[in-house]
């Protein structure tokens, strides 16, 4: 049987953390990271610990402190995660580890699925961690075993920053052995390393820079980090990360013939660095985002007094946002060395193509709930909002901010305590009001702000691929577990007004949500209904819809619901149910001709 | 040789990978839900059996929401999984409209193989856009590509199931491949439920026989 596997970056990180012997596990979702936790509580015998947290500061600190015991620990979550958990990650700097500890924050240039493009490597700079940036799934996975060792070796955290095209790539991984050897836990008493009161924290800050310089001597003779000098060239890449692959195809279809440093790990290793500096006149920094390798560059050369050119984004060859591509290093490459080639000429495409947003799915309860906000409170209504699937109701008129996990319930509270007049009512979900929304629904409670706080309960987080989470009561593995009422959580945050609503049922709805806006204080509708994937995986949908075209009047009414499954036949003039129909009955309600009747399947 | 050189003025460099292994750069476009990534997922495993390289590129995470979606799968490929401007072998489509979205990567001489069953995105729906007519879609394509357009979900229901259209996609790419037919008919078999194996089996076959 061969041990080379088609592989999902993600998976492939999940094998590393096997093959490492991870002992405890413990994330938060958010892509591109989720799949690494999704795989290790799927498998079916495990030797390790995995836990869905509630969110990246407990999943932190939960990871944390099985290192402090000595095990080898791993958490995972996206890089915006990491500002939750920063309040740990700075302090666990000057604790250390006894163990081994893998923080893993996957960065997401481009924002394919995320509200910015932080660069979590500045976050490893930050809190004098190392830091490992693959530039494949294979690297990803082998890195994790030697992320394992030198946490262990330096007695610190080490940060492992996969990006989307890493998480979310795939490629043919070769697998290695799986470590069975696992430490010894045993919790050890030592107050000048775990108790980080200002006495102990004032020695460690010194200890922390003295083992850093340590790590960087270290990470000097990395096999992450190659070093290809052309004898004959006085020009250099120098490329970090993922862009690495791409330079190095551009590289060769240019036919350049500079030498090439590939740095995947940091901090950035000095004596490959002036190496390279001294074979060459030129150098150019190709890496992602932050200009992290390229200021370190720049700073060494200065330090050794080296004359090299160093380009990069400073002078504006390498962009500082979105992903890069091998087009954009070989148009960078051409600009730096003064290549006479021309890029390829794009022909426009002439027919008109209608956009393709994402969209909630046919059937989805949010949109049904949104629908009754918005006639309830109006169009003048205010309606921050959150991070989640409900984030799509930005098409349903009904989502005005989205800023963090959490932000819905404080930034309503800001806007109303600002003198606001209009009603406010903000939409946040269940593992969204597990994650951070419950500190934000205290302080609104507290404070006094009068505002309404829908929380869309779809039994579960779905939009980073459906994890269980504490309303549910199911853990990561599947164990049962206390199914925790988010109603009860609200009432004992000290909300007065707290109802659930079914939000399939326009008319309950619709009164929960008129009470809700004119009681005094802050108020909490529980909008409550299985995600509707759920629903058609189990096999629950049982019945759809059909249009009378008797009765139908063309009023679209139902059409500008805007669920998948209705259309608007332009030549009948009538509406048309499509077979993306999940029954749920909605428009059935929306429809005042009675144009709508169930087929049972 | 590979196309760009001429594109970017060739100064005499590397092959693109190394002797004897075959080259093929796949671009699959579609819409969330369409089976889109287990269909490189197919594709890719069986070219791991063959032993050789492969990079892929996939939409995870919102654009899953009825989106449009694309992945790059990259065979024989040892760089990154993002496949350059104007080199992509070939094209598979499994909507009519998101071929013409992704066409900046393909090659002058790329094959396209596309299914001619429109998915009719929301803005269309609710009339706010229109969308554009099928054949004119395919003339386009047609005037620039060598282009393979049938109804694959016709020919999925043929099959058994409207949902072995991807498989009936793959069957016409299959004829292209640097991957032997078998080895792709066992990835299906692996990959698909099992009560539907000879659903897309028949599904497979049905779409090989369009090209």
């Amino acid at each position: 049987m061969s041990t080379r596997e088609f592989m999902l970056g993600n998976v492939a990180i999940a094998r590393g953390i096997i093959e490492g012997g991870g002992q405890v596990i413990a994330g938060y979702p958010g892509t591109p990271s989720s799949e690494i936790i999704d795989t290790l509580a799927a498998m079916e015998k495990r030797d390790f610990y995995v836990e869905w947290s509630v969110n990246e500061k407990v999943a932190f600190e939960v990871a944390a402190g099985a290192a402090i015991a000595g095990a080898r620990s791993v958490v995972t979550m996206k890089h915006v995660g990491l500002n939750v958990a920063s309040d740990p990650l700075m302090t666990l700097s000057y604790t250390g580890v006894k163990g081994a500890m893998i923080i893993i924050s996957a960065d997401d240039p481009s924002c394919h699925s995320s509200q910015n493009e932080q660069d979590t490597r500045k976050y490893a700079q930050f809190a004098l961690m190392p830091c490992f940036d693959p530039s494949t799934p294979q690297e990803a996975k082998d890195m994790v075993p030697d992320a394992f060792r030198l946490s262990n070796k330096f007695q610190t955290a080490v940060i492992f920053r996969p990006t989307t095209r890493i998480s979310h790539g795939k490629s043919d991984v070769e697998l290695g052995k799986v470590s069975y050897d696992k430490p010894q836990i045993k919790f050890e008493k030592i107050p000048e390393r775990w108790i980080m009161m200002p006495k102990n924290a004032r020695v460690r800050h010194p200890y922390v820079l003295k083992i850093f310089e340590d790590i960087r001597k270290e990470l000097e003779t990395s096999l992450w980090n190659e070093l290809e000098i052309r004898e004959g060239s006085k020009i250099a890449v120098i490329s970090s990360g993922v862009a690495s692959v791409y330079a190095k195809e551009a590289m060769g279809i240019l036919g350049l013939d500079a030498s090439f440093l590939k740095i995947c790990t940091y901090p950035v290793p000095e004596n490959k660095v002036i190496s390279t500096l001294k074979h060459a006149d030129t150098v150019l920094v190709i890496e992602e985002l932050e200009p992290v390798v390229e200021d370190d560059v720049r700073i060494m050369a200065q330090k050794q007094g080296l004359g090299t050119k160093i380009l990069g984004k400073s002078e504006g060859l390498v962009p500082r946002h979105g992903e890069l591509n091998v087009d954009i290093c070989m148009e960078a490459i051409s600009k730096a060395f003064g290549l006479d080639t021309v890029p390829p000429v794009i022909p426009k495409v002439d027919l008109e193509l209608p956009t393709r947003p994402p969209v909630l799915c046919p059937g989805c309860s949010h949109r049904a709930a949104f629908y009754v906000m918005k006639k309830v409170f109006g169009k003048d209504g205010i309606y921050p909002s959150d991070i989640g699937c409900y984030t799509l109701g930005v098409q349903s008129g009904a989502v005005d901010t989205t800023l963090c996990m959490g932000a819905s319930i404080t930034v309503s509270s800001g806007i109303y305590h600002a003198g606001e007049e209009h009603p406010i009512c903000c939409t946040i979900g269940d593992s969204t009001f597990f994650h951070t929304g419950m500190n934000g629904l205290l302080n609104a409670v507290y404070n006094k702000a009068d505002i309404t706080v829908a929380i869309m309960d779809n039994r579960i987080t779905a939009m980073t691929g459906h994890q269980p989470n504490p309303g549910m009561g199911g853990t990561a593995v599947g164990e049962s577990t206390v199914a925790v009422s988010i109603s009860d959580i609200c009432r004992a945050l000290g909300a007065e007004f707290v109802e659930e609503t079914d939000p399939y049922d326009l008319t309950s709805t619709e009164d929960v949500f008129r009470r809700a806006r004119d009681h005094k204080g802050t108020s909490v509708v529980i909008a409550k209904q299985p995600c509707v994937i759920d629903l058609r995986r189990s096999g629950a949908i049982k019945s759809s819809f059909s249009v009378d075209e008797e009765k139908c009047t063309g009023c679209k009414a139902c059409v500008k619901f805007g669920c998948p499954a209705t259309e608007f036949d332009t030549e009948l003039k009538r509406a048309r149910i499509n077979n993306m129909c999940t029954g749920c009955g909605v428009c059935i309600q929306i429809c005042k001709f009675g144009a709508i009747l169930e087929v049972k399947r | 040789m590979h196309p760009d050189m001429q594109i970017w003025g060739n100064i005499g460099g590397e092959e693109m990978s190394s002797a004897g292994i075959p080259h093929f750069d796949l671009v699959i476009a579609g819409v969330g839900g369409q089976g889109t990534i287990l269909a490189s997922d197919i594709i890719g495993k069986a070219a791991v059996m063959e032993g050789l390289p492969v990079m892929a590129a996939e939409t995870h995470g919102m654009a899953q929401r009825g989106g449009s979606v694309v992945n790059h799968l990259r065979i024989g490929c040892e760089f990154g999984s993002l496949i350059p401007l104007k080199s992509a072998d070939a094209l598979m489509a499994l909507e009519p409209s998101e071929a013409l979205r992704h066409l900046e990567y393909l090659s002058d001489d790329s094959i396209v193989i596309v299914n001619t069953e429109p998915v009719l995105p929301v803005t269309v729906t609710s009339g706010i856009s229109s969308y554009p007519d099928i054949e004119e879609i395919i003339d386009y394509l047609e005037q620039r590509f060598n282009v393979k357009a049938f109804n694959a979900v016709q020919l999925a229901k043929k099959a058994g199931h409207v949902q072995a259209m991807n498989t009936v996609m793959i069957g016409a790419i299959s004829k292209f491949l640097p991957i032997s037919e078998n080895v792709l008919k066992e990835c299906v078999k692996a990959s698909v439920p099992k009560r539907t194996v000879d659903i897309n089996i028949k599904a497979f076959e049905l779409g090989s026989l369009q090209c």
